[in-house]
């Protein structure tokens, strides 16, 4: 158990850091989904299985999805030049964070007590916690509002779609975009089928 | 060995906030950002499962880590909406270059 658990802190730890570390942020995106994965393993070892499966469905599923969406639609750029705080004051800063809360943590190792039973969850989510659904309800509402931003086009092309035919609407569409943009791109635009 | 399993996913939390800290001192791409962001969230959801490990209360740890994990998510979904724009309207994710901007 013991050894486990230090393999798995130790992996999820090093795809944190090679997630920070990694140069594209494609790359980034997937140490991510690695760390969430591993996370997950962690969960479902110090016996919180169902939040496990969450976990890895979607910390590791949806967000690297989401994650790999948007870099897909907002490109990936090369940022050249130094970081805002110079790497070795941010080291030193990171590091006196860590050691500040192992010295809060330090009497917190106590001895390991029995693994709670798994049919404590829905007593806990729908009885005591029934407020909290409601939020979670309401913040689902507010994630899928937060897509449509992700999804949503530039109005000009958007404003002539409505009320058309798809073959008219794409017409339309290089015909309200005329105005606005270069004719190698309206070019590309319709070459496309 | 005299680690529990308590003191080891203590240890984790402790090195993923500063693994967190350091990537949000360091990121200079907003969507980087958003990645840093999900690592210290993830860090959290540890803490709470080693308190419901160490309380021997996991059902309400669990109940809290779901509410984490909804809206670690809305927050990621709603932080990458805004980076997309802010892409799209300024032609940059780097951070130092959006706030040199005017107008």
């Amino acid at each position: 158990m013991v050894e486990l658990l230090l393999i798995l802190v130790i992996a999820a730890v090093a795809c944190a850091i090679q997630a920070i570390r990694a140069e594209r942020l494609l790359n980034s995106a997937l140490w991510l989904a690695g760390a969430s994965a591993f996370i997950a393993m962690i969960f479902y070892s110090m016996g919180a299985r169902e939040v496990a499966i969450i976990e890895l469905s979607v910390g590791a599923g949806l967000v690297t999805v989401l994650f790999v969406f948007a870099i897909s639609v907002a490109g990936d750029e090369s940022i050249e030049g130094r970081p805002a705080v110079p790497r070795a004051l941010a080291v030193m800063l990171a590091g006196l964070c860590v050691i500040g809360l192992i010295w809060l943590l330090r009497d917190l190792t106590a001895p390991t007590p029995t693994a709670a039973s798994a049919s404590a969850l829905t007593n806990a989510l729908w009885h005591e916690r029934a407020l909290d659904v409601l939020a979670q309800v309401a913040l689902i509402f507010t994630g899928v509002i937060g897509l449509l931003g992700l999804l949503a086009e530039p109005r000009s092309a958007h404003a002539a779609e409505t009320h058309t035919t798809p073959v008219e609407g794409s017409q339309q569409k290089i015909a309200a975009r005329a105005t606005t943009e270069s004719p190698l791109e309206l070019q590309k635009e319709a070459a496309r089928p | 060995m005299s680690l529990s399993p308590l003191a080891i996913v203590l240890l984790a939390v402790t090195l993923l906030l500063g693994v967190g800290f350091y990537g949000l001192l360091v990121a200079r791409n907003l969507i980087k950002l958003i990645v840093v962001l999900q690592i210290l969230a993830k860090a959290a959801m540890l803490a709470f499962v080693a308190a419901g490990y160490g309380q021997e209360h996991m059902g309400l740890a669990q109940s809290m880590v779901a509410m984490v994990i909804v809206a670690d998510t809305v927050v990621a979904v709603i932080a990458l909406a805004l980076a997309v724009q802010v892409r799209r309207h300024y032609g940059t994710l780097d951070v130092r270059k959006l706030t040199t901007l005017r107008g």
